[in-house]
């Protein structure tokens, strides 16, 4: 048998196991769209492809809040059932390219707004390992997916944790990219000045495949920097002449026992590997939920507007039948109840009068956050070390009454998304059976090095081991 | 009771660029509905905007002809508001920090003389698209082939003090934006769209009355009669003791009215806010000194060079550089051989009308400039040449003395033919004869025009005179 036929029994076969996992895994709620026949015509046309690629037939999932044209794209809202893009988002281009197969499209918090995935119009997702748990957020869908072995590696996207959360959650690796790194072209924007498009994967080795194979600038994002696609890192052996930044602030007294057990012995397991450990500071860090919550509800008000019902997506008319009531049925009836708050607080803070005393100071207030970091790293420190939430994953339906406990869920990644900051969540072992995080950050654009570190403690860390 | 007008005019204008602001799709006007579209000018989900790098130069280039400061960083925004004719829910803008400020248009005020006019500031947007109410019966269409159309907003400062002096404001402006070849400035197909402000104040206030905002006017003789008819109505209320409120009124072209729109007073605010979409637009101090270099010479410029390198009259240099089209032509006549003033008179006599009929100039330069030749060789009449031309634009491609050959017009100066016509025109008036015999020597130019026209303006009026002179002795 020749090489190239071996390829295609091989890619065949990949989507064929994949469409098996993806079925098991219903109960799950995990997956909006996907189909054995969508799958299959991936593995034809990687089959067809004159090399693999780097991903040579790795199926990938994908949120639901960035455009594919094969399948819907509904951002778990009902304003967009059923609507279908006639472009695809570059990121997923690139990783087709690259040998990637799309498997699936996630479930995720409307408009990737939530800390849980509670907040789909299409049902909440369910933590893999407890059904009476949420998996994290917004990006739950792709999480859980990764986590119950149903696809190596998924894409998810962030505006504030929002894959280093549910990567926590789930016992997953999550890496969030630089600010630039990856393009947002066809990522339906929420707060776009934090969007980033990132990735889950089982494993350290699979996320920074992914994440280099969609990197690098692109002319249809006039954000994206004029830099080189990431190289995949070297992996390193130890940490040795590593520094390691513990910042103070975000190891709080009251911290999780569990949660703080896993770090301590993340701490252990740095020292172990040569790594010097050094307390800092982020002062201004204590501002970031706050500071997110009027940035991103700003943006994510205009991003929204879109939303009318007069070209595309759900349609409503109201009872006058005038433009005034198709808007007000259309967008009222359309989004749910966490997306209408965010519209209405980011149009709150922007109005004349009440501008300056909120999204200004917010920006004033991101320009300190982001110069913490800039100072921590300045100080000869290469990595920061921090839990990545403070709890480990909690039950469904215990904070979708009181958003604020919900928000203070991303009180740790925040501050990264501010600062627009590469960062990922590594599995730091179990607390009574639920996965514990560890997030390491980097200085902007340093991906490589984040990697590598995270390559070499993922190798002594054992994820699924009980700490206390 | 006299009353001061105050009126600040703020102007779109269209960039001549081949695509949008932020978006690869064709800007050609007149397309079918919805035809010049994609996912980022339909407002798409998670298409993003690409600032068009043509549109950037050519407002600069405007900027820069309007003597403003173009500024080094500027920053676009969004303007947030609901209306159908808008994708995205919000337009982007430029707010705060705008591509330039503070520059000045002179010009000839109809009432004041030389004044000049601030411009407080440019920046560029990109325009909504368009609802057509006539399409469909009891409902309204979006055309979105305008939307995202590239546009440069000049906001000029409350300096003008007519509606006439508007109207003369608009027209330089209009001439500047041309020569800098910044914008078409058509009205018709709405590349050039002006709001008009007027507020009435006594003579002698600092302080400025309650303004009101004239909208729709698709000619600048309907701005000048808009703001004439909306002068009338706060002078009006003003002096029967009532008080202007701040309103946007529309313009009626056929009753010549102003009537307040029918959408309800609401103080829009349109949130704006840096659009995080857009890394601020910085330009380099060389590529701004370099578009300084690159600006094409602007009207005055160019009519104090005609008068004084051409020497042709002053009134001749402002008809002539009214339009870059006819300054461009004249000056290819004139660079094809023809002394100035001829060429001028030529231009602005039987090539100006034609050009205004058909707005385009039906011969080439060089072929007026053979024409011309004809005469100056005495090949055919002045008047003769007026019909070879009126000929050659029907026929381009047909040589200026061929035309004259085939419509019989070459100048004779055959003393036989000369002879002849003269014979018959002193036989046809005998009073006129007897009266120059008679010392009456001014009727010698009554003759030679009546043999011109018998002749049908073939003969050489340089021959005719002697051998008229020799006939009446």
């Amino acid at each position: 048998m020749s090489r190239a036929a071996e390829r295609v029994d091989s890619a065949a076969a990949t989507a064929r196991k994949t469409g098996e996992r993806l079925a098991r895994a219903e109960t799950l709620n995990a997956t909006l769209h996907w189909s054995q026949e969508l799958l299959d015509a991936e593995a034809a046309r990687v089959d067809s492809m004159a090399a693999p690629g780097p991903l040579g037939g790795m199926p990938i999932a994908i949120k639901d809040n960035i455009v594919t044209v094969e399948q819907p794209t509904t951002c778990g809202s009902r304003i967009l059932e059923g609507y279908l893009s006639p472009y695809t988002a570059t990121a997923v281009e690139r990783l087709r390219a690259a040998g990637a197969m799309v498997a699936a499209k996630t479930n995720l918090d409307e408009f990737a707004m939530g800390s849980s995935t509670e907040h789909s119009a299409y049902g909440r997702v369910q933590h893999p390992l407890d059904p009476t748990r949420v998996p994290g957020g917004s990006s739950g869908g792709s999480a859980a997916l990764v986590a119950a072995g149903v696809v190596p590696a998924a894409l998810g996207s962030e505006t504030g944790g929002s894959v280093r959360q549910p990567a926590s959650f789930c016992g997953v690796v999550g890496v969030k990219p630089s600010y630039g790194r990856v393009s947002r072209y066809g990522l339906v924007a929420f707060g776009s000045s934090l969007d980033c498009i990132s990735v889950f994967g089982s494993t350290v080795d699979d996320a920074a495949r992914v994440l280099s194979a969609m990197s690098g600038s692109d002319p249809l994002d006039a954000t994206t920097l004029d830099r080189p696609p990431m190289e995949p890192p070297d992996t390193l052996g130890d940490l040795k002449g590593i520094t390691v930044g513990l910042p103070k602030e975000y190891y709080p007294a009251d911290l999780d026992p569990g949660v703080a057990a896993g770090l301590r012995r993340t701490q252990e397991v740095m020292r172990g590997l040569g790594a010097e450990l050094r307390e800092v500071s982020l002062p201004n860090s204590a501002y970031a939920v706050p500071t997110y919550y009027i940035v991103a509800p700003a943006e994510a008000a205009a991003n929204l507007a879109r939303y009318d019902g007069v070209r595309y997506g759900q349609r409503r008319v109201g009872g006058d039948g005038d433009i005034r009531a198709l808007y007000r049925a259309t967008r009222g009836e359309g989004f749910g109840a966490e997306v209408r708050r965010r519209i209405l607080v980011g149009t709150y803070v922007l109005s004349s009068g009440y501008y300056d005393a909120y999204y200004r100071k917010a920006q004033e207030v991101r320009a300190l956050i982001a110069g913490d970091f800039r100072r921590a790293f300045a100080s000869g420190v290469d990595l920061l070390l921090t839990p990545t939430t403070p709890t480990p994953a909690f039950k469904a339906g215990e904070k979708t009454e009181d958003p604020v406990a919900m928000y203070l869920a991303d009180i740790f990644v925040s501050a990264v998304s501010l600062a627009g900051l590469p960062a990922l969540s590594l599995p730091a072992g179990r607390s009574e059976g639920l996965p514990v995080g560890a997030q390491l950050i980097a200085p902007f654009f340093e991906e490589p090095r984040l990697l590598a570190a995270a390559g070499a403690l993922e190798r002594v860390l054992s994820a699924e081991a009980e700490v206390r | 009771m006299t009353w001061e007008t105050v009126i600040g005019l703020e102007v779109h204008v269209q960039l001549r660029t081949r695509t949008k602001m932020f978006c690869g799709c064709r800007t050609t006007f007149g397309d079918p509905p919805n035809t010049n579209v994609c996912p980022v000018c339909l407002g798409l989900p998670g298409a993003l905007p690409i600032p068009n790098a043509a549109a950037v130069r050519l407002a600069v280039g405007g900027a820069l002809a309007l003597g403003c400061t173009v500024h080094p960083t500027s920053v676009f925004a969004r303007k947030n508001y609901f209306y159908p004719d808008l994708p995205k829910g919000y337009q982007i803008s430029q707010f705060n920090q705008p591509l330039a400020t503070g520059g000045r248009v002179g010009f000839d005020s109809p009432e004041r003389g030389r004044i000049e006019v601030g411009i407080t500031r440019l920046h560029v947007e990109e325009d909504a698209g368009k609802l057509i109410h006539d399409r469909f019966p009891g409902k309204t269409a979006v055309d979105l082939n305008r939307a995202g159309i590239p546009l440069a907003e000049i906001v000029g400062e409350p300096d003008l003090r007519s509606p006439a002096e508007a109207r003369a404001y608009l027209t330089t402006l209009r001439q500047i934006l041309i020569y800098a070849e910044v914008s078409e400035c058509s009205m018709e197909q709405g590349s050039l769209r002006v709001d008009a402000n007027i507020s009435l104040r006594r003579p002698g206030d600092t302080r400025l009355g309650t303004k009101t905002e004239v909208k729709n006017m698709n000619s600048f003789a309907n701005v000048e009669r808009a703001l004439e008819a909306e002068r009338a109505r706060q002078a009006g209320l003003l002096e029967s003791g009532e008080r202007v409120t701040q309103v946007t009124l529309l313009f009626n072209a056929a009753t010549g009215q102003v009537k307040p729109t029918r959408s309800k007073e609401e103080s829009h605010d349109y949130r704006y806010f840096p659009d995080p979409d857009l890394p601020p637009l910085v330009l380099s101090p060389s590529w701004l000194e370099e578009r300084r270099a690159a600006l094409p010479e602007l009207p005055e410029a160019r009519r104090s060079r005609l008068e004084s390198a051409l020497g042709i009259p002053a009134y001749d240099a402002r008809v002539l550089t009214s339009e870059v089209a006819l300054a461009d032509y004249f000056e290819s006549v004139v660079a094809a051989g023809v002394e100035p003033k001829t060429a001028a008179n030529w231009v602005m006599g039987d090539v100006m009308t034609t050009f205004n009929e058909r707005g385009s100039f039906p011969i080439s330069p060089v072929r007026l400039a053979e024409l011309v030749s004809l005469v100056r060789q005495g090949v055919v009449s002045h008047q003769a040449a007026k019909r070879v031309y009126q000929e050659l634009a029907l026929s381009p491609d047909e040589q200026p003395r061929a035309a004259a050959e085939r419509l019989g017009l070459l100048q004779v100066s055959d003393q036989g033919a000369l002879g002849g016509w003269v014979e018959e025109v002193l036989a046809a008036h005998p009073a006129e004869v007897a009266r120059f015999r008679g010392g009456e020597a001014k009727l010698m130019s009554f003759f030679v025009g009546q043999v011109m026209k018998r002749s049908r303006g073939k003969a050489d009026p340089k021959g005719v005179q002697p051998v008229l002179a020799d006939k009446l002795k």
